[in-house]
């Protein structure tokens, strides 16, 4: 999509840079904006190497498991699907955790590890369980106390005042999460996309297909004489 | 109360490094050469990002000085209006839910174009710092566990990112305009 994106705006401003006799102006910008871009990854270096040293202090010191705990019992609420004592919970708390901490870099495995560990709990292969979209909604919307990347930039622009959106970002983020998470609430229970309507349609579409690695107590019961298609490994998003 | 928002964005990053560095230490972490270990990355990252911000950046500058861009705004305009969200700040705010790197470019235009400190440019900045790129963030973690039907978690995602965008106008214009 970006290609077509790309093009888009290059095709287009030279047409109408043609069109209104800009097209002098067309060319100056794409030398100084090279060079701006070149000035603000340059002046992001500095401000960058600091958050990263101060992110991997944070996670040596163990920050992630001691956040991780505070978290525990709201997490219990969101995922009522997931049992108390199943390592999906402790993979949960360390991906929220660093998330808002913003240690990028630690969060990701931390994501992956919690994802894996929620298709355990999935009686499916590849219909998402609402736990997952619970997991997807809350990153989604990110959950952040220091947005480092806007920061950077900011301050590769011009110091002074780089900061000052810190406050105006930890109230956005939660009222973006909490709309994420209220969303995923209401839209599992849709006819849409309720599960077991979703599991209803897949069967009757012949196209379920069952998590031969499912460790939980609810497994899907197949119809007699079913006989699934195979899905195809396309993301339908 | 924006003295009192003003005062938790200056205060927040000195007490977080004071707050870490005592506790590492309490915690027996060798603190001076972790964050020196750790600093490394901050250049790969800083310089990654540079083919992105070039390729937007001058894309987004032809399309600027053509007078495309204006012609764009002054479309969406009546419509942003109603939320007190300069049209400036919408491509960003579509492009944030699909491309992480082009996002920031659009971004990073804007704080060079009309400075930090606008209401455009602190607009943009509180939205693209209070979401992530929705499509990539659920195309990554299904994708790693195999999970093709995604359900009502797109829908939910770009609803959070809506709501990022229009809080970030209210939020922004309450405080300072």
């Amino acid at each position: 999509m970006m290609n077509y994106i790309w093009v888009g705006l290059v095709v287009i401003a030279v047409i109408f840079g043609a069109v209104t006799g800009n097209i002098s102006g067309v060319l100056d910008n794409i030398f100084a904006f090279a060079d701006t871009a070149v000035e603000i990854a340059l002046g992001l270096i500095g401000i960058m190497a600091f958050f990263c040293g101060l992110m991997n202090v944070m996670e040596k010191a163990g920050l992630c498991e001691k956040l991780g705990h505070l978290i525990a019992p709201i997490m219990r609420k969101l995922f009522p699907e997931v049992p108390e004592d199943h390592p999906a919970n402790s993979a949960m708390a360390l991906y929220f955790a660093a998330n808002i901490l913003g240690i990028g870099n630690a969060a990701t495995p931390f994501g992956l590890k919690a994802m894996a560990e929620l298709q355990t709990l999935n009686p499916t292969k590849d219909i998402a369980t609402n736990a997952q979209c619970m997991l997807m909604a809350i990153s989604t919307t990110s959950i952040t106390l220091i947005p480092v990347t806007a920061i950077g930039l900011r301050s590769a622009v011009q110091v002074e005042g780089a900061a000052e959106i810190i406050a105006p970002v930890i109230i956005a983020t939660t009222i973006s999460t909490i709309t994420g998470v209220v969303c995923s609430l209401v839209f599992q229970n849709m006819k849409r996309w309720k599960w077991e309507s979703v599991i209803e349609a897949e069967i009757a579409a012949g196209t379920l297909e069952i998590n031969e690695h499912y460790v939980g107590d609810k497994p899907i019961v197949l119809p007699e004489g079913y006989k699934a298609k195979g899905g195809s490994d396309k993301v339908y998003l | 109360m924006t003295a009192f928002l003003e005062a938790v964005s200056i205060w927040s990053i000195p007490l977080l490094v004071a707050l870490v560095s005592l506790y590492a230490i309490f915690k027996k972490v060798p603190v001076y050469s972790v964050f020196t270990e750790g600093a490394k990355d901050g250049f790969n990252t800083a310089v990654m990002i540079i083919p992105y911000l070039t390729a937007m950046l001058c894309a987004i500058g032809m399309f600027r000085a053509s007078g495309a861009m204006g012609y764009l705004t002054d479309l969406l305009a009546p419509v942003t209006n109603l939320i007190g969200l300069p049209a400036e700040v919408l491509p960003m705010g579509i492009m944030r839910s699909f491309s992480g790197g082009a996002a920031e470019g659009l971004m990073a235009d804007l704080l060079a174009t009309y400075g930090i400190q606008s209401q455009i440019g602190r607009i943009a900045s509180v939205a693209l710092g209070s979401t992530e790129t929705t499509f990539y963030v659920v195309a990554v973690y299904f994708g790693s566990v195999g999970v093709s039907k995604t359900r009502h978690c797109i829908a939910a995602g770009l609803l959070g990112d809506l709501a990022s965008l229009i809080a970030s106008a209210i939020i922004v214009n309450l405080m300072w305009f």
